[in-house]
């Protein structure tokens, strides 16, 4: 909401610059986004007068002016506006004017004519769009006059963004209002008599809506002149509230809409068949409306229509065939109430959004219609004449909005607030607002809401206002009070701080990516999920949800090898949306993880790391380190596994106590082509909630006695895994085995081709005395014939 | 005895000359050893009398300590020498760079999120999570948003389904939390809320942080006070906070707290518009229609809400001038936090 300074200065004045009042008001929560000068900087323009007009003698398109207003009498001045003839009124610069852009008018010689000052467009006093020509003064104004005296210039647009819950402020007489009660000063409205109808015309108003429009108040005016010009005076309210100029009947409207807030609509009268209905829109009417766009309506659309058909969008845009025209004679002015609920979200769902439809959607004062139309009338009048008909009110009482009346308890003032408020101060602020105070006793008062605040209901709407009429920034700032409970946290809860600690410590960049991705790269990650999809993306990059953490880090990578980096190591945190199952009943799933990617070189280069890149044990390790916090090694497995995104052969299931947990593996070379990677990337995505709490340690006593270690190399089937022999080997060594570990797997020269050598080492020891021989032995032979048993293996 | 004082002076200048530890041992050999000239003296002390002997032996073993003494010093210098001799040429170029991996860096997001849940939590505050892909009843209903109101079109939500949204703001989680712990309450929670809308200003996606504080006798003054000390705490300044009326459909009264521009100190500039303020969060005393969505009585519990932009912040705190800076996860923008 636009509005000028000036013209709010008519209703209320308080001693405070613009700029102090527009502190003032943001603070009360009026946030005022901007006060800006109506016009651009200039000085020295004066209302002239063109007494004579010829054409130049050299230039086709110049004319040679003689100009009145200079106080030293009649001046030359060579003019190239098509417009320029005698007789008329122009904004003149004289010789030593200033005009915006700090350009300075100086005595010229226009292909050798003298000419002293120069006749201005609108657009070169930055006083509006006109750009066709010298802009045409009225008749009336006073020649040799100061321009800026003349136009009240010296004034601003203050635009104020107002919260949803302020309708009330969305005209001048709002921002007045609220400005008398935080200057407690008097507010005058301009005076609003009723227009004496001098015909008897009215039209029939049905209201078939009554919810939606539970009051219309209606009025013809006939002979209307509309060829009469706006004044000066309104057209420059309108355009500092930012509105343009179209004709006297609109402007009106338009001035009315600014200056009370009730939003107004003028009809050809002849363009009306029968009385007004103001219905709903039945399915497949269709309406062509002012902005020329012809709309299918919708059933749950309020339309005011007549015998024939919908006329207007009802609080919203009238229709393009009842609209006043240059041939119109005759008008029928609407001034009605309808309901917010029945406006909200209607504009929207046309693509449209209106003056109208912003005030009804948030809340028109209900009370307001009469009023409005009588001030339209007496402008009206003014401008265009015309007979006016009787002001025709329809009302459906029951329909209208309900009284509301609220209590405020004295004690709550204080407890809400953290304030002591007096009595008198309470009772004068919520009544300078507006309110009426209808009862009082020990605990406090009632009160009944005006017609134009839809925001104020409960009690603690009224807080707000006192807190907010009182000052925000006059209530004290105090800690507050709690009891001081410990908070419990599970030890064996794994903080993914922790998780992430430990990727930053071994070089990983924390990224974050956006939970949408492309619905094509979804695909390619996880072909069989229909990932879950927003009905309105931003763009088709960004369409479904992600199912996995793995393709925006990938991309990133891609983003990243674009810009000259060729070594990463990231990882995310987020949610991944797996999709219900309409089949199990299962919902989607929101679900915790975490991924990574490494790529590019084993070390950052340096003088003397090595070359060597990435491979599926690096991610391995940095998996096995995060696994650590759960201090929980035996539970914990990597098993061989598929996935569409990653390589068959070098991809692994990470699987806590036999369930999946999450996975890990060589990016399949078909994406990595895809991406254009020079090289294999590597990746793991884990859940952080799968992976469960950690265990908290318990202690084992400290042997005092010798561990002895044994080395054992066997020759298996090369294809089978390592962790199956580790497993079968740890379990057959018995309850002496302390320590074990592969130290070496060998393929190759001097080995079966298809066998390959792993060398074991078990350590053993025995908490309360020393293993002899024999029992080592024995346990050494058990791992072996476990392992021949199961694995055929020999020993080398 | 002048053969004696020869041969000492002939052993020290050997000793002086001994390159290397075997000549010097060598000298010892021939003139302290056994068979050594010096100690074939001692031999001749048989032939002088027994007043002559003490003092020839005397002066002998004196000798013979003297030229002991110079080998064992010349030793220890020729040993410090080697010692040294080996330090130089193990000495390496402490200037290169060390070896190994580089330490990584928290998404500047993130370590302001953690600034600030630290910030709270030392307050009693516990972290609470909640879905991003929202019901309509939790991010809109629940808190006192109904269909069509005009707060709605302040959100530009992503809809799934008509009744299933990604969630506008970390709001929701409020109501979660209500539903399932009784009251007092102190909760933030943070983490990633969604908006239809994009350009230089706006990202999709981005993080906000919700507080929620509910127990009896909470005030308005309480919710100043405590954002008046969090802003104080996260920007490590005096900073002055200012708090203006505004409105959210789930609090009353509603607030936004403003801080005195950091770029400016409150002059005008081009960060805060010229206003020498920047709005960082809007907060509010919970609305009863939240309480009554959640079963809470209003009569007896008061609380406040607060709702932070965690990207906001991060420019702020860090001086990123650009938002999409964020989610692009340049390598070279991420390695500098």
């Amino acid at each position: 909401m636009k509005f000028s300074n000036a013209w709010l200065r008519e209703w209320v004045n308080p001693d405070l610059t613009a700029q102090q009042l527009a502190d003032q008001i943001t603070m009360a929560g009026l946030e005022v986004d901007a006060v800006e000068p109506v016009a651009g900087a200039f000085s020295g323009v004066v209302v002239g007068e063109i007494v004579a007009c010829e054409q130049h003698p050299d230039a086709d398109k110049l004319r040679v002016c003689k100009v009145k207003g200079h106080p030293e009498g009649e001046m030359q001045v060579v003019c190239g506006a098509p417009n320029a003839r005698t007789g008329i009124k122009i904004p003149f610069a004289l010789v030593g004017a200033r005009l915006p852009g700090d350009f300075k008018i100086k005595k010229a010689k226009l292909r050798g004519v003298e000419s002293f000052g120069m006749l201005c467009a609108q657009t070169e006093l930055e006083l509006g769009d006109d750009n066709d020509g010298i802009w045409e003064l009225p008749e009336e104004a006073v020649t040799g006059t100061d321009l800026r005296e003349y136009l009240q210039l010296d004034d601003s647009t203050i635009e104020v963004d107002l919260t949803p819950n302020r309708s009330d402020c969305l005209g001048v007489a709002g921002i007045a209002r609220e400005v008398g009660v935080l200057n407690r000063c008097e507010v005058t409205p301009p005076a609003i008599e009723p227009v004496a109808a001098v015909i008897d015309d009215s039209l029939q108003v049905s209201l078939l809506a009554e919810d939606a429009c539970p009051r219309y108040v209606g009025r013809v005016i006939r002979n209307i002149n509309i060829d009469a010009e706006t004044p000066l005076w309104m057209q420059e309210r309108l355009r500092r509230s930012g509105l343009r100029s179209i004709d006297p009947v609109v402007d009106v409207t338009n001035y009315v809409l600014l200056e009370l807030g009730q939003p107004m609509h003028a009809f050809d009268l002849a363009k009306l068949s029968g009385g007004i209905k103001v219905r709903m829109a039945e399915q497949c009417e269709k309406l062509t409306l002012l902005d020329e766009q012809e709309v299918e309506l919708k059933a749950d659309t309020l339309l005011i229509a007549d015998e024939k058909g919908p006329l207007a969008i009802a609080g919203i845009m009238g229709g393009l065939d009842s609209s006043v025209t240059k041939a119109t004679n005759d008008i029928f002015l609407e001034s009605a109430f309808f309901s917010p609920l029945a406006i909200a979200g209607k504009a929207r769902s046309y693509g449209l959004h209106t003056d109208s439809s912003h005030r009804f959607e948030r809340g028109v004062d209900y009370r307001l219609q009469e009023r409005a139309i009588e001030r339209a009338t007496q402008l009206l009048l003014d401008i265009v004449g015309g007979e006016p008909g009787p002001v025709h009110v329809r009302e459906v009482t029951e329909a209208m909005p309900a009284e509301r009346r609220i209590t405020l308890r004295r004690a709550r003032v204080s407890r809400g607030l953290g304030i002591q408020m007096s009595d008198a101060e309470i009772v004068e602020i919520i009544t300078r607002l507006g309110l009426e105070k209808i009862s009082e006793d020990s605990e406090g008062w009632t009160f009944l809401v005006p017609s134009f605040r839809f925001d104020i209901s409960i009690e603690s709407d009224l807080l707000e206002e006192l807190a907010r009429v009182y000052g925000y920034n006059r209530i004290p700032s105090i800690s507050f009070e709690a009891a001081l409970d410990i908070v419990p946290r599970a030890e064996a809860q794994v903080a993914q701080s922790r998780l992430e600690q430990t990727l930053l410590s071994r070089g990983y960049q924390e990224a974050i990516t956006f939970s949408f991705i492309d619905r094509d790269a979804s695909a390619k990650f996880d072909p069989a999920v229909e990932p879950v999809a927003l009905q309105n993306p931003i763009s088709a990059e960004l369409a479904v949800m992600r199912t996995n953490l793995m393709a925006g880090l990938v991309k990133t990578l891609q983003y990243n090898l674009n810009r000259q980096q060729d070594r990463a190591r990231l990882f995310e945190t987020g949610l991944r949306f797996v999709p219900g199952n309409a089949e199990s009943g299962e919902g989607l799933q929101q679900e915790r993880m975490i991924a990574g990617l490494i790529y590019g070189s084993r070390q950052p280069e340096g003088w003397s790391g090595s070359k060597d890149i990435v491979d599926f044990y690096d991610i391995k390790a940095d998996v096995e380190a995060m696994l650590a916090h759960y201090e929980a090694d035996a539970e914990f497995t990597f098993a061989p596994a598929k996935h569409p995104a990653l390589h068959p052969g070098q991809c692994a299931e990470v699987l806590r106590n036999g369930k999946s947990v999450g996975v890990l593996g060589a990016l399949h070379p078909e994406l990595q082509k895809d991406y254009d990677l020079p090289k294999a990337a590597f990746l793991f995505e884990l859940s952080l909630d799968g992976l469960g709490q950690a265990v908290i340690p318990a202690f084992t006593p400290l042997s005092k006695f010798p561990e002895v270690r044994r080395d054992l190399a066997i020759l298996v089937d090369a294809e089978i895994p390592v962790g199956q022999l580790a497993e079968t080997a740890v379990e057959a060594a018995g309850e002496y085995l302390t320590d074990f570990n592969i130290f070496d797997v060998y393929q190759g020269k001097g080995i079966d081709l298809h066998r390959k050598s792993v060398a074991m080492g078990l350590t053993f020891q025995h908490p309360s005395r020393t293993l002899n021989d024999e029992e080592i032995n024995a346990a050494v032979d058990a791992v072996v014939s476990q392992l021949e048993q199961k694995y055929n293996a020999s020993q080398r | 005895m002048q053969e004696l004082q020869s041969l000492t002076e002939q052993a020290l200048a050997l000793v002086e000359k001994a390159g290397d530890l075997a000549a010097l041992d060598q000298v010892r050999v021939d003139y302290l050893g056994k068979k050594g000239q010096i100690t074939a003296l001692l031999k001749g002390l048989g032939k002088l009398s027994a007043e002559e002997r003490p003092a020839a032996g005397a002066k002998i073993n004196e000798a013979k300590q003297q030229v002991q003494e110079a080998i064992n010093a010349r030793r220890t210098a020729m040993e410090k020498a080697a010692i040294e001799e080996k330090l130089a040429k193990e000495t390496i170029d402490v200037t290169l760079p060390g070896r190994g991996e580089e330490q990584g860096n928290m998404h500047p997001i993130t370590r302001t999120l953690r600034r600030i849940e630290e910030i709270f939590q030392r307050l009693g505050f516990t972290v609470e999570q909640g879905p991003e892909v929202e019901g309509d009843y939790y991010n809109f209903e629940a808190l006192n948003i109904p269909a069509h109101h005009p707060a709605r079109a302040m959100h530009d939500t992503f809809y799934i389904d008509p009744s299933t949204v990604l969630r506008t703001h970390t709001s929701s989680v409020q109501i979660r939390t209500m539903e399932k712990t009784n009251p007092p309450l102190r909760i933030i929670c943070p983490g990633r809320v969604y908006r239809c809308d994009s350009d230089v200003t706006h990202s999709p996606m981005f993080h906000q942080i919700e507080g929620l504080v509910i127990d009896e006798g909470v005030s308005f003054a309480h919710l100043k006070g405590c954002i008046d000390q969090f802003l104080k705490a996260f920007f490590e300044a005096d900073v002055p906070v200012r708090f203006r009326p505004s409105y959210f459909p789930f609090t009353e009264p509603s607030a936004e707290a403003d801080i005195q521009c950091t770029a400016c100190g409150g002059e005008g500039c081009r960060i805060c518009s010229g206003t020498g303020w920047l709005e960082v969060l809007g907060c509010g005393m919970v609305h009863p229609n939240v309480f009554a969505s959640c079963d809470i009585d209003s009569e007896k519990y008061s609380g406040f809400a607060f709702g932070l932009g965690v990207e906001r912040m991060a420019m702020l705190r860090y001086g990123v001038n650009d938002l999409r800076l964020f989610f692009d996860n340049d390598l070279r923008f991420l390695k500098q936090f």
